[in-house]
């Protein structure tokens, strides 16, 4: 028997060690990845003309960063690998790719879909003015241009990102107005038992959250968040704690609240997705394998539900010792075994997270004229109208009525809140409004499309 | 019998199966009438073809036969706002019909003859003419007719809203309630549907678009009918400028720009399956769809799609839809495989299948959609178009 076509999507922790770990087993993979050099997010690479250490870049991850940017230096010579290649699209055994304007097809048997994460964005008064930026995107903004998002900035939302990227652009010397923290102090208390699974980890958590106030930084938590003010940029942060309503003057912000897995291939190939209750998300279902429902289809990394970038390595490496053994290669049980162990204790410290940050409920809190969806402009008031006027229960019929979700980014950006929204306008649980449908091409693509003359 | 135990009983004076345009429509006007309803759909209110479609509001091209339907249908769209409390968006922007080579504007000539004969005034333009008031057509065109009173609506909101006002006036609608079975009861029918649903009726409405022929072939009047499936993309908002509903001879692509300024667009087909209920678009039918729309308009060079989309419709051999009453059963009355261009007619389609059941005639000539017309054709599959300006995708 040959062996099979197999393509992997997206070149972070998880993508690569799939790829390494198949490698060593003598199958050989397609690599798409939509970034110009491997590492992911987390552990993404400057451009060449960026010097430096990668010690200033990753902290405490250089060690594991430059130990993937070597393992994909080395690949790539070995296996078929794609930068700066878009998956736009998959049916039927076959992804379409779009690479520097040119298209193909990339026909596979077997599929492993590592396409990470990304920001997950509540949407309030003022988060469409310019300055505000992502976490995500704010790190971007350092680790891969070297400058900051702006000169006095304040970060807000929640998760451990929050705290990370405060503490990096204080390292890089940026201006840190205050961080606010929507979640109080006590969740963080209650949620130690289980976040002291990884030590490690959890002193890394603690180490950047108290070198935020040795760098002197106003760090608030348990703050609602009132809106961002300005008119033509930013100029404010308003905020409520306790009774006390208070404002941070700054011209930028990093807003994010935690991740939300990117699983739009996941959505188009056909997986069966549930809903988790832990993290209020929908995400596609893995046997222990990583194996979907879709036979052949298998999910490694963030893509199939947050659990970090150690997590992610450790996925890759299970999805690719899974594809061996189904391909009838020699495998290493004791390897397995040690793989799922370690990947269990990570599950428990990932509960401890979502304690200790849960995603604040937003319900129908937001003022009526709070733009929802960016993409469409349209605000809170207008989708409750629609709601109301077509007696909306589920999401698809609500972007059907109202547009929410029709826009570029398909809902990756406002869903959640749309969601939120129709849930408690609806008094329905949030898991039985439903999710979006995802259609091709998963992000915009311009005219003509690749594979015409 | 089916394995479905039967939960809750309604007895009505119309069961109508298939919740697309013409059967919220037809809901709507029976209930106004003063018959009790009951309207079973297996998803939600027009989420297959009525929902999916182009949204094209076109009188220009049609076959003959439908015209004078299209006619009246159109008189509808004018008064919706009265009618459901939504325009749906119903933009009477004019529809462009365009010729890419001298054999078309040749058949464009001839139709707009033969349509004025049903009242519909067509407006021929050459090269010149064409390109003076539509400075955003590529050279590819040579002329075109226009259709002044044609235009465009978002077909996401008509069924709903058509829904909506049904309910109001009290027609009951059941929403994700497949009908698993449809038989003859004495003299009444019979509905089971897989919830528990049963309904007893004495008139039954089959509007189940590409499942419409299940329920005929349940009644001994099988047709050749096949799932179709539109192929559909749109752009991010761009500045207005494609001032008209455009279709070319062919029916190889169509496009028009809603108000917000994203520009709708389609043409070939996309895969489904009406048997597992899925659907999507094709990527290389969506490609030679973007050349297409690129030669027509090619302002839209580099303009981002930002999604596509199919649904499942029912397409007969002839491309004109099954409408009247059943020729096997009494008080059975047909009106599926609208071919792919059912969305302008849905409006008027409800009022012709009230008609039907409240005075037994239509004031409509609807003897070609007559479901005899496939007696003893074991497949007419290969039945070409009666008539060759018919386009090919007429959403």
């Amino acid at each position: 028997m040959a062996d099979p076509a197999i393509a992997i999507v997206g070149a972070g922790p998880a993508g690569i060690r799939a790829a390494e770990a198949l490698s060593r087993h003598g199958l050989s993979a397609i690599l798409v990845d939509e970034a110009p050099k491997g590492g992911g997010q987390i552990y993404r690479q400057p451009p060449d003309s960026f010097q430096g250490p990668a010690s200033s870049r990753y902290g405490f991850e250089a060690r594991k960063a430059s130990a993937l940017h070597l393992t994909i230096k080395r690949l790539a010579t070995a296996i078929d690998y794609r930068p700066s290649t878009l998956a736009w699209n998959v049916c039927d055994g076959r992804l379409d790719t779009l690479c520097a304007g040119r298209g193909e097809s990339v026909v596979f048997d077997i599929l492993v879909i590592a396409t990470g994460a990304m920001d997950r964005m509540l949407p309030l008064p003022g988060w469409t003015l310019p300055g505000v930026y992502a976490l995500g995107g704010a790190q971007i903004a350092l680790k891969y241009q070297g400058c900051a998002i702006g000169q006095n900035t304040v970060f807000l939302g929640t998760g451990p990102l929050l705290y990370l990227v405060a503490y990096q652009y204080a390292k890089a010397g940026a201006k840190i107005e205050a961080v606010l923290d929507v979640n109080p102090a006590h969740a963080k208390r209650r949620a130690l038992f289980a976040l002291a699974s990884s030590p490690r980890t959890l002193a890394k958590g603690i180490y950047y959250r108290a070198s935020l106030g040795t760098h002197g930084i106003a760090v608030e938590e348990g703050v609602t968040p009132m809106g961002i003010a300005g008119t033509d940029e930013v100029r404010e942060v308003h905020y409520r704690r306790g009774s006390v309503d208070k404002s941070v003057r700054c011209d930028a912000v990093g807003l994010g609240f935690g991740l939300k897995s990117e699983t739009q291939l996941a959505d188009l190939v056909g997986c069966r997705f549930r809903f988790d209750g832990e993290s209020r998300q929908w995400l596609p279902e893995r046997n222990s394998d990583g194996e979907s429902t879709v036979s052949g289809v298998y999910l490694a990394g963030d893509g199939a539900g947050i659990g970090g970038a150690d997590a992610a390595e450790l996925w890759g490496e299970r999805v690719g010792l899974s594809i061996a053994a189904r391909c009838g290669r020699r495998h290493d049980a004791s390897r397995i075994a040690k793989i799922d162990r370690r990947l269990a204790r990570l599950a428990r410290f990932r509960a401890g997270l979502e304690r200790a940050f849960p995603l604040p409920l937003l319900g129908s809190t937001l003022p009526d004229d709070t733009i929802l969806c960016r993409c469409e402009s349209i605000r809170v008031g207008q989708v409750k109208d629609a709601i109301r006027a077509f007696d909306v229960v589920e999401m698809n019929r609500m972007k059907a009525i109202s547009r929410v979700g029709m826009g570029r980014c398909q809902g990756r950006m406002c869903g959640h809140a749309a969601a939120e929204l129709l849930a408690a306008e609806t008094r329905q649980d949030l898991a039985a409004v439903g999710r979006l449908r995802g259609q091709p091409p998963i992000k915009p693509l311009p005219m003509p499309w690749p594979g015409t003359p | 019998m089916t394995g479905h135990a039967v939960t809750e009983r309604l007895r009505v004076d119309v069961a109508i199966v298939g919740g697309g345009i013409a059967g919220c429509s037809a809901a709507l006007h029976l209930r106004r009438r003063g018959l009790s309803v009951c309207l079973m759909e297996k998803g939600a209110l027009g989420s297959q073809a009525s929902g999916v479609n182009f949204g094209g509001v076109r009188q220009q091209g049609r076959h003959f036969a439908e015209l004078p339907l299209a006619r009246r249908s159109r008189e509808v769209w004018g008064r919706l706002p009265e009618l459901i409390g939504t325009d749906c968006e119903f933009i009477p922007s004019g529809h462009l019909k365009l010729a890419r080579n001298e054999e078309d504007l040749a058949a464009l000539e001839r139709y707009a003859a033969d349509a004025a004969e049903f009242g519909l005034e067509l407006e021929m333009m050459g090269r010149k003419r064409v390109h003076d008031e539509h400075r955003w057509l590529g050279e590819n065109v040579i002329g075109g007719s226009l259709a002044a009173d044609d235009g465009h609506a978002n077909p996401r909101l008509l069924t709903p809203a058509f829904g909506r006002a049904a309910r109001a006036v009290g027609a009951d609608l059941r929403e994700f309630t497949p009908v698993v079975e449809t038989e003859r009861d004495g003299a009444r029918f019979r509905v089971r549907c897989a919830t528990g649903l049963e309904v007893s009726a004495t008139s039954l409405v089959n509007t189940a678009g590409a499942w419409g022929g299940e329920i005929a072939a349940a009644f001994d009047e099988p047709v050749p009918i096949e799932t179709i499936a539109p192929n559909m993309l749109v752009t991010e908002p761009l500045p207005s400028f494609i001032t008209r509903a455009v279709g070319v001879c062919g029916g190889d692509v169509y496009l028009r720009q809603v108000a917000r300024g994203n520009v709708v667009f389609g043409g070939g087909d996309g895969w489904a399956d009406s048997s597992l209920e899925r659907s999507r678009p094709s990527s290389e039918t969506s490609a030679r769809a973007i050349e297409r729309a690129l030669g027509l308009v090619p302002a839209l060079q580099s303009a981002l799609v930002i999604r596509s989309w199919s649904g499942i419709e029912g397409g007969m051999p002839d491309d004109i839809p099954v409408i009247g009453f059943s020729s096997t059963t009494p008080n059975l009355i047909h009106a599926f495989g609208f071919s792919g261009h059912g969305f302008q007619l849905g409006p008027v389609i409800g009022i012709i299948i009230d008609e039907l059941v409240g005075t037994g005639a239509s004031t409509s000539p609807l003897g070609a959609f007559d479901i005899g017309r496939f007696h003893g054709a074991a497949d007419l599959r290969h039945v070409s178009a009666a008539n060759p300006e018919q386009e090919g995708a007429k959403r």
